[in-house]
């Protein structure tokens, strides 16, 4: 390395014992020097105090990080958990925080290491910073080896060379140096040879990469839901006489829950089922919400015949006329199961429970078309009720 | 005894022997005569109710006194050096270890209120019980307890022997021995915390397991023997029955060891928690439950608080480590913190036994006694030994530890 004689960095002296760096750096200290360093080739207990270092800073950059981590780790599953889209996992709430404790935990670690070792590397020994003026001095080699050095740097107001040289000698020094500024050292990064090693690298790299992955480590996706020992339906079956994986239903029997509806098929029956269900609030809600879902399309949103098929399909008709408030449940609840000329049977989709829920849905309908002014007083107590008891 | 002979470590050590002021005897001896008496009365108007308060104090005991007894083979095993000063005073804390096996004798007089699987007629109708029963049936209950009881007690006496010793022959063959014995007896540990625990505060929720509940025991033990470890060395060594060479590094270290244990215990309570509140199974989550229904929740979120939480932020700047005022307070803290952890494990386990919980001041008549019972001892156990252990070979570097 070339010296530029001109620009002093500072002057080094080596002393051979802990005892007498520690001496001499006390006095240096209370002599006023204040931009001055020490080396020494293993830390040493007392140097901090004899130097007057406060504790480093470091652990605020290191709390700061950690604390931030912990904030956005945590925000984050908040979010995309919660909010953004909602998954049920395990049973456990969206924001289940106890599934999230170790995942903050790792990322606070992560980030408080991280930010640690980053700040560091960059703030405390000012790297990038290869050519410190103190590379490649006979002081470096020592205090690399087994003596202990001082620097005072000629950015010290008290600094003039030749009297520190003396000063440092006063103290013990067995040998000093005037240490210089190096010239500045330019490199061209963009060679020719660089560029091609470059691409040299990349190419091996991601080529050896793509041929690891596909052709060596390549793994069947996970699928092992998909090649259970099951029947499936529509498969042959080498078991069954028939060769059918779907069975059907011994003869005789219906399936646990099936209750066959009597009057099947026929539009007009002599007489009709009468609704087991009570008109309470649960089975209102029940009833709007499949009202809402299957037959508001054709019949609309309160039963007013305006479908919104946009002629797609014949309209369904009003739910208010004189004939459907006349008709009894069961005459609906007959329609619903066997359908009424153009509109379908909905025997498949709606549960036979929800078939009467609607049936006392489309009754609350039609009331509130026609409503007896004793609706009027209750509807207060009734509000002021559901307040209270539903919830939303 | 107060001289210490030319040529042993401790001679440049600057120790003097003092005498602990007698009072201290004095506070601690009304403090377990009122402790007993209290206890008896409790005993008296409510004897089921009774067991579980006695229970809860006897876990206490055995969490400090063994945790003590483990801080020293720990540094016995691991060589450290920096503790040496302090090992007498943990010492002197284990002094409680030989009395396990005479205070647990009520214990078993009162295990038919305390665990339901003694009762042949809950066994009868329990498939689960029944299979246990092989473990879980009083004879064999009481007889491994004791034998563990025993194992410690032969161990303390061996160990602290030797250190005993080696004050005044200073032989480097003690300490040798002291190793082994240590090493050993952190083996057993590993098991016999376990079964302690298990016997004793698992099984009172017998269909209830986990594996890592005497893992959890143990960070309680060597948290709470840290506490008043870490309390009485500052009050001593302020008080000058130490050494002054005694710094502040030795005290960061006691502050540090104190937080990572803090720590600890968070991390294997958690991984306790987290595991079972996820799989949500019948058998396991009961622990749980009975552990929030019936005002129990409102308990669980003060344990979390101040058994981490705020221990936690005491201790981590770098300077309160070495604060002595902090230190004190921290420890006191620690000491309460870990007895309502003791009260928290056992006393929820009543519904079991198909006690309602009730709060009761009889409860908290049985921890007087154990306060007065670790001063007489202590200071029973001090008057007659150094406190510092003079004869160490590790002391001289021990007293010259340096962060
Ligand atoms: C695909 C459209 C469509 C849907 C969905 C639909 N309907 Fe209809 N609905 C019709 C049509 C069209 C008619 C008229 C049929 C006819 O001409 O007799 C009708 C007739 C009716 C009638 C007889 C009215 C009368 O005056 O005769 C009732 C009652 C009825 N629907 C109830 C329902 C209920 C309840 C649902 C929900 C389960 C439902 N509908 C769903 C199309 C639909």
């Amino acid at each position: 390395m070339t010296h530029n004689d001109n620009k002093i960095y500072g002057v080094a002296a080596l002393f051979d014992n802990p005892d007498k760096i520690i001496k001499a750096v006390k006095k240096v200290k209370s002599d006023g020097y204040k931009y001055y360093d020490v080396n020494t080739p293993y830390p040493l207990h007392g140097m901090d105090e004899a130097m007057g270092l406060r504790p480093s800073r470091l652990g605020y950059v290191t709390l700061f990080f950690g604390f931030a981590a912990a904030v956005f780790i945590l925000s984050f599953m908040w979010w995309t958990l919660a909010i953004s889209y909602p998954l049920v996992i395990g049973g456990k709430p969206y924001f289940a925080l106890p599934a999230f404790v170790p995942i903050t935990f790792e990322f606070t670690v992560l980030l408080g290491v991280l930010s640690t070792v980053i700040g560091m590397i960059t703030v405390v020994f000012n790297l990038p910073f290869n050519s410190h003026p103190l590379h490649d001095t006979e002081y470096m080699r020592n205090v690399s080896a087994d003596k202990y050095g001082i620097v005072i740097e000629s950015a010290d107001p008290l600094f003039e060379e030749t009297k520190v040289r003396g000063y440092l000698k006063n103290l013990g020094a067995f040998f000093t140096e005037t240490i210089y500024e190096p010239e500045k050292e330019t490199y061209k990064i963009f060679q020719p040879k660089f560029l091609a090693f470059l691409g040299v690298i990349a190419i091996l790299t991601s080529g050896s990469t793509y041929v690891t992955l596909n052709k060596f480590m390549y793994l069947t996706p996970f699928d092992f839901m998909l090649n259970q020992k099951k029947g499936s339906a529509q498969a042959e079956s080498n078991f069954f006489y028939d060769k059918r994986e779907m069975r059907t239903p011994v003869e005789g029997t219906v399936a646990r829950g099936y209750i066959p509806y009597a009057f099947k098929g026929q539009a007009d029956p002599k007489e009709f089922l009468s609704n087991p269900l009570l008109p309470t609030m649960k089975n209102l809600q029940l009833g709007q919400k499949k009202f809402l879902t299957y037959c508001s399309p054709c019949h609309g949103y309160y039963g007013d015949g305006d479908s919104r098929l946009r002629g797609q399909f014949p309209a369904g008709r009003t739910l208010h006329s004189a004939r459907v408030i006349g008709f009894s449940d069961g005459k609906i609840y007959n329609i619903i199961t066997n359908g009424q000329n153009v509109m379908p049977s909905y025997a498949y989709q709606i549960t036979r429970n929800e078939r009467w829920a609607i049936i006392n849905y489309i009754r609350v309908l039609q009331r509130a078309q026609n409503p007896e002014p004793s609706d009027f007083t209750d509807i207060k107590e009734i509000n002021k009720e559901s307040d209270k008891n539903v919830p939303n | 005894m107060s001289q210490i002979e030319s040529g042993m470590p401790g001679a440049q050590s600057g120790y003097i022997k003092k005498e602990l002021p007698k009072s201290l005897s004095k506070f601690g001896a009304s403090l377990l005569i009122i402790g007993l008496a209290l206890g008896l009365i409790s005993y008296l108007v409510d004897p089921a109710r009774s067991a579980y308060g006695y229970l809860t104090s006897f876990m206490y005991l055995v969490s400090i006194g063994i945790g003590s007894l483990f801080l020293v083979t720990m540094e016995y095993a691991a060589g450290a050096v920096w503790s040496v000063p302090f090992r007498r005073i943990a010492e002197f804390f284990a002094s409680v270890v030989p009395l396990f096996i005479i205070l647990v004798v009520p214990l078993f007089f009162g295990m038919n209120s305390l665990f339901s699987w003694t009762n042949p007629a809950v066994v009868a109708k329990d498939q689960v019980l029944q299979a246990k029963s092989a473990y879980l049936n009083v004879p064999f209950f009481i007889i491994r307890d004791l034998v563990i009881f025993l194992i410690w007690a032969i161990f303390y006496f061996v160990v602290i022997k030797n250190s005993r010793r080696q004050d005044k022959s200073g032989n480097q063959a003690l300490t040798t021995m002291n190793i082994r014995l240590s090493v050993a007896l952190i083996v057993i540990f590993a098991f016999t915390v376990s079964i302690i625990s298990f016997d004793w505060m698992m099984s009172m929720e017998p269909h209830w397991f986990s594996t890592i509940f005497g893992v959890y025991y143990f960070a309680d033990a060597v948290w709470g023997a840290l506490a008043v470890l870490t309390l009485a060395s500052v009050i001593l060594y302020q008080k000058g029955y130490l050494t002054s060479k005694i710094t502040k590094d030795h005290f960061y270290s006691l502050g540090t060891l104190l937080f990572a244990f803090t720590v600890f215990w968070a991390y294997i309570a958690f991984s306790q928690y987290m595991l079972q509140w996820y799989g949500n199974l019948p058998e396991e989550i009961i622990y749980f439950m009975h552990r929030w229904n019936g005002g129990w929740k409102v308990v669980s979120i003060i344990l979390v608080i101040t058994h981490f939480i705020v221990p936690f932020l005491l201790l981590l700047p770098r300077s309160s480590k070495t604060n002595f005022k902090l230190l004190k307070f921290v420890a006191v803290w620690i000491i309460l913190a870990q007895f309502l952890d003791m009260y928290w494990l056992v006393m929820p386990g009543m519904v079991n036994n198909g006690f309602e919980y009730s709060f009761s001041w009889t409860d908290f008549t049985f921890p007087i006694a154990v306060v007065g019972l670790v001063l007489v001892l202590f200071n029973f156990v001090a008057r007659k030994n150094n406190l510092i252990p003079v004869g160490d070979p590790k002391l001289k570097r021990g007293l010259d530890f340096h962060l």
